[in-house]
């Protein structure tokens, strides 16, 4: 269970403006600014949840990770994780996490990676057994096989990020913080990496927090959203009742020959051109299959498609609705 | 325990593949060390009443320094605990149930360890097969050499302690390399002109501060220079230095922790 309440973390910035003569006055007197990282945030998360973290950049999303990690003390405001304070009691409490930062490595460098596992499972005092038994598991759900051998130097990003996932879960952590752990990966890589993840949730009912910026990975793996903008909680909710509040309208792509079908009321034109017809449908006045009859019914039609709005168009609705 | 042995482990075997640095850094100490005796035998030769050592003594002083340089320079080997801090690294490292002060520790004195190791054998065996004057000797008594056997460890274990405070202070100046800290922990631990050379005010003082406990204390117990009571007295000075440059360390970065801040996102 982990449950924030009313947390505050600023931080102190050097800021200057450009050029030689800023830079000099910068030597006697500096300028700081205080950012308000965080301002009251507060939320509780059950065991075995999956949460996606969402927000645009520097809204405070790594801050509140690095909290929930031990790694950051706030001003105010209360953090508790199954029963622990994580900056107060930070040894006891990270033996029972998982973290991967997907923009930093925790792999020894020059050595190979299954020389870093097996200083992690000292480190943790991971029982022998349990080692070898959640290694084997990794290994094949992950597909690390010879990459374990390589030094971490000589990985791709994907299958260092693979390496870096399995290392953060050889001590069968209850709860696993994952910071942007598809970033630059590639569309294979990441559906991998989706997929263990969903796995690893089901199976073992490890507690997933996950900030990203890749709507897909939300719309694969959570089915519950925070948003934050400005260091503020700003939604709480299911993607389904997001996407909804956002808008319910369905976009049908349709393709035709000859003559344009005729568009009758409660369908919007896109975009019309070279046969290709992009309409804005509301479902509450047109359903989509009365839709498709009517279009049908005066054109000769190749193809359709109807989609409904995605997860990306939806943050970026709620981005622009909360000025964030 | 053993996972900081395992950490001790680690850091060494790394330390131990640098090979080509350890033959730059030897061909270094041999050079270093013959000009720096041959300069000091043309002092002795000019008036040996005015100088403070026995010859031989400083003799044996300077090639223990070349031979165990990496052991007790104040320089470079707290480099991955600056590096974690410039880089923001140190979030993963505070996500590891371990204490952070006795990481450092434990990885700046394997990474002395490991440097020495590769070192010290060619050096002290061409120093021993050398024509007298430039020869090492052995030590004066079995006394002098347990004593000797004492004041190593605790010597690395003071310049060690205080490595780490000059690492924690990273935390407020995003340095990687604090000067001042280093280059008169050098100078006065004896790294460029051994203490007795110095004026007699000066160094009674030096010899009291941290940094006479450091490479001072054995290299001079070595060869009898501090001989007896005085070596007893001396290793007792590292013990208090040791304790005291750890609880300061220790809580200087409960303080840092406090005040830590990841950089680059």
């Amino acid at each position: 269970m982990i449950t924030l309440s009313n947390i505050n973390k600023t931080f102190k910035v050097a800021k200057r403006q450009a050029g030689f003569g800023r830079a000099v006055k910068a030597l006697f007197s500096r300028e700081h600014e205080l950012v308000r990282a965080l301002t009251d945030v507060s939320f509780r998360i059950g065991d075995g949840e999956m949460v996606g973290y969402i927000g645009p950049n520097g809204a405070g999303k790594s801050t509140t990770i690095k909290i929930m990690c031990g790694i950051l003390t706030p001003e105010s405001g209360a953090c508790e994780i199954d029963g622990r304070t994580p900056w107060k009691e930070r040894v006891a409490h990270v033996r029972e996490i998982g973290v991967v930062f997907g923009q930093r490595s925790q792999l020894w460098w020059d050595v190979p990676v299954v020389d870093s596992f097996e200083l992690i499972r000292d480190i943790y005092k991971v029982d022998e057994k349990l080692y070898k038994r959640n290694l084997d598991e990794l290994a094949a759900l992950l597909d690390l096989g010879e990459l374990m051998k390589t030094p971490a130097r000589s990985l791709s990003l994907g299958q260092r990020m693979r390496c870096e996932i399995a290392a953060s879960l050889l001590h069968s952590p209850k709860t696993l913080f994952l910071d942007e752990p598809t970033i630059g990966l590639d569309a294979v890589s990441k559906i991998a990496v989706r997929q263990f993840i969903k796995k690893l949730n089901a199976e073992h009912g490890t507690t997933v927090i996950l900030t990203t910026h890749d709507m897909q990975d939300i719309e694969a793996l959570t089915e519950r959203i925070l948003l934050i903008g400005k260091g503020r909680i700003l939604l709480d909710g299911s993607l389904e009742e997001l996407k909804k509040r956002s808008s319910e309208r369905k976009t049908l792509v349709v393709e035709y020959k000859g003559a344009a079908p005729e568009i009758c009321f409660g369908m919007a034109v896109r975009e019309d051109k070279d046969g290709r017809l992009v309409i804005s449908l509301d479902p509450s006045i047109l359903s989509v299959s009365d839709a498709i009859t009517s279009l049908a019914a005066g054109a000769e039609i190749t193809d359709v498609s109807v989609s409904g709005v995605t997860a990306e168009e939806m943050v970026a609705s709620l981005y622009k609705e909360y000025r964030i | 325990m053993k996972k900081y042995a395992a950490l001790f482990k680690i850091r060494f075997i790394n330390g131990l593949q640098y090979r080509a640095a350890a033959a730059a850094g030897l061909s270094t100490q041999f050079a270093w060390g013959f000009m720096e005796i041959l300069a000091f035998s043309a002092f002795y030769r000019a008036n040996p009443a005015a100088f403070p050592m026995e010859f031989s003594h400083l003799v044996s002083y300077i090639w223990i320094q070349q031979a165990f340089l990496a052991l007790f320079a104040p320089w470079g080997s707290g480099g991955d605990a600056v590096e974690a801090i410039v880089s923001g690294n140190i979030a993963y490292d505070l996500t590891r149930p371990l204490d952070i002060y006795n990481r450092w520790f434990i990885e700046t004195a394997a990474n002395r360890v490991a440097r020495a190791a590769l070192r010290c054998t060619p050096v002290l065996f061409v120093a021993f097969i050398l024509p007298p004057p430039l020869k090492m000797t052995l030590p004066p008594s079995l006394f002098q050499l347990s004593m000797f056997v004492l004041a190593v460890p605790l010597g690395l274990c003071v310049v060690t302690a205080y490595s780490v405070i000059d690492s924690i202070s990273t935390f407020y100046t995003m340095s990687r390399y604090n000067a001042i800290f280093v280059i008169m922990a050098d100078f006065f631990a004896g790294g460029y002109i051994p203490l007795p050379f110095f004026p007699e005010p000066v160094r009674k003082v030096v010899e009291l501060t941290p940094f006479g406990a450091m490479q001072n204390m054995p290299l001079r117990i070595y060869s009898g220079d501090i001989a007896g009571p005085d070596a007893v007295k001396g290793v007792v000075l590292q013990i208090f230095w040791f304790a005291a440059l750890l609880l300061a360390g220790k809580m200087l970065m409960r303080k840092s922790l406090k005040r830590v801040v990841s950089q680059g996102g």
